[in-house]
């Protein structure tokens, strides 16, 4: 008898991504609506989509979803949470929203350790203006507005989001991950599951951090960008859980670089 | 363990992730187009190592093309 085992989860639309081929948003997309299944809290989830290449994530997701202005995302889903505390509130964020713009709203939020989910995908790039330099760009890589590579002395350092937050008290979990291959997808997943499990259970601010592809912007192949991760981007941003305030007694464990 | 994919060839845009994915290369790309003017993959389940429904080609696929069956 023929099962089967793997296919489209139920918290997806049919709509077809409108995501370049090998695009990392529609992975995360994807394992996302399969937490929310296996959760079973597809009827009581409200996401909040950011501005950027994920905007119209409300297309794809069948849950309640409410779109921010740029960067205030988690501003947002403080404000539902506390109106309706048993709903569970994710906010998908991209490096350009939660880093730059938005970085007031995703600090301060994390600071009150609102009890939230942000998922935040860091490609290094601004995705959906053309790929202009981000503040997590790397060292020495181009784009369009640091075409010899970003250099510290002009544009700074790249920013490490999850190592900053995870100084903050409020926070409770934060991981990153990235889906450059079915191993590491398959991480991604336990870990956005493990942060939503820890807003079920009213632990407080919750962060996955996704290191994604985006060939388009990277001017690469998709399997090369998939390498290029693993090769590079990788050491300057490095994989794992960052804090779990569950695993240690003294505010988490961390290793920071 | 027996298993075989389905694939939906006007959702693949050809990134060939899953090409990559499958050790044991029953993924091929063809070179039909599809109506997006993506020119995706198909499967190949030939040779002495038959599909045993691994999912390792459908957990990569952005798409979501990529159906998985187990007998």
């Amino acid at each position: 008898m023929t099962k089967k085992v793997f296919g489209k989860p139920k918290c997806l639309k049919e709509n077809v991504f409108h995501y370049c081929a090998g695009c990392g948003h529609s992975i995360v997309h994807r394992l996302v609506a399969e937490v929310i299944d296996e959760l079973d809290i597809r009827g009581i989830t409200i996401g909040v989509p950011p501005a950027g290449c994920a905007v119209l994530a409300y297309n794809y997701f069948d849950i309640d979803m409410i779109e921010a202005q740029h960067g205030r995302g988690p501003a947002m889903a403080t404000g539902i949470k506390r109106t309706l505390p048993d709903r569970v509130v994710f906010s998908y964020q991209g490096d350009g929203d939660l880093a730059a713009i938005g970085i007031a709203e995703s600090f301060h939020a994390a600071n009150r350790g609102e009890n939230i989910t942000v998922i935040f995908i860091n490609n290094a790039v601004y995705g959906m203006t053309g790929g202009q330099m981000a503040p997590t760009t790397l060292l020495g890589q181009r784009t369009t507005t640091s075409p010899s590579g970003r250099d510290a002395v002009k544009e700074g350092y790249p920013i490490r989001i999850s190592e900053i937050l995870s100084s903050l008290p409020g926070t409770t979990f934060i991981e990153r991950c990235t889906v450059n291959s079915p191993p590491n997808i398959i991480k991604a997943k336990k870990a956005i599951k493990k942060a939503f499990q820890y807003q079920i259970d009213g632990l407080g601010f919750s962060m996955i951090e996704v290191l994604s592809p985006c060939p388009t912007n990277w001017k690469m192949t998709p399997i090369a960008a998939c390498k290029w991760i693993d090769e590079v981007m990788s050491k300057e941003f490095p994989l794992g859980i960052i804090k779990d305030i569950k695993s240690s007694d003294k505010g988490g464990k961390s290793h920071v670089g | 363990m027996k298993g075989h994919i389905k694939i939906n060839r006007e959702l693949c845009k050809g990134c060939y992730l899953c090409l990559h994915a499958c050790k044991k290369g029953h993924i091929v790309s063809s070179k039909e187009y599809n109506a997006k003017g993506y020119r995706p993959v198909r499967f190949n389940n030939e040779g002495d190592q038959r599909c045993t429904g691994c999912a390792l080609c459908a957990i990569t696929c952005p798409e979501i093309a990529i159906e998985v069956y187990r007998e």
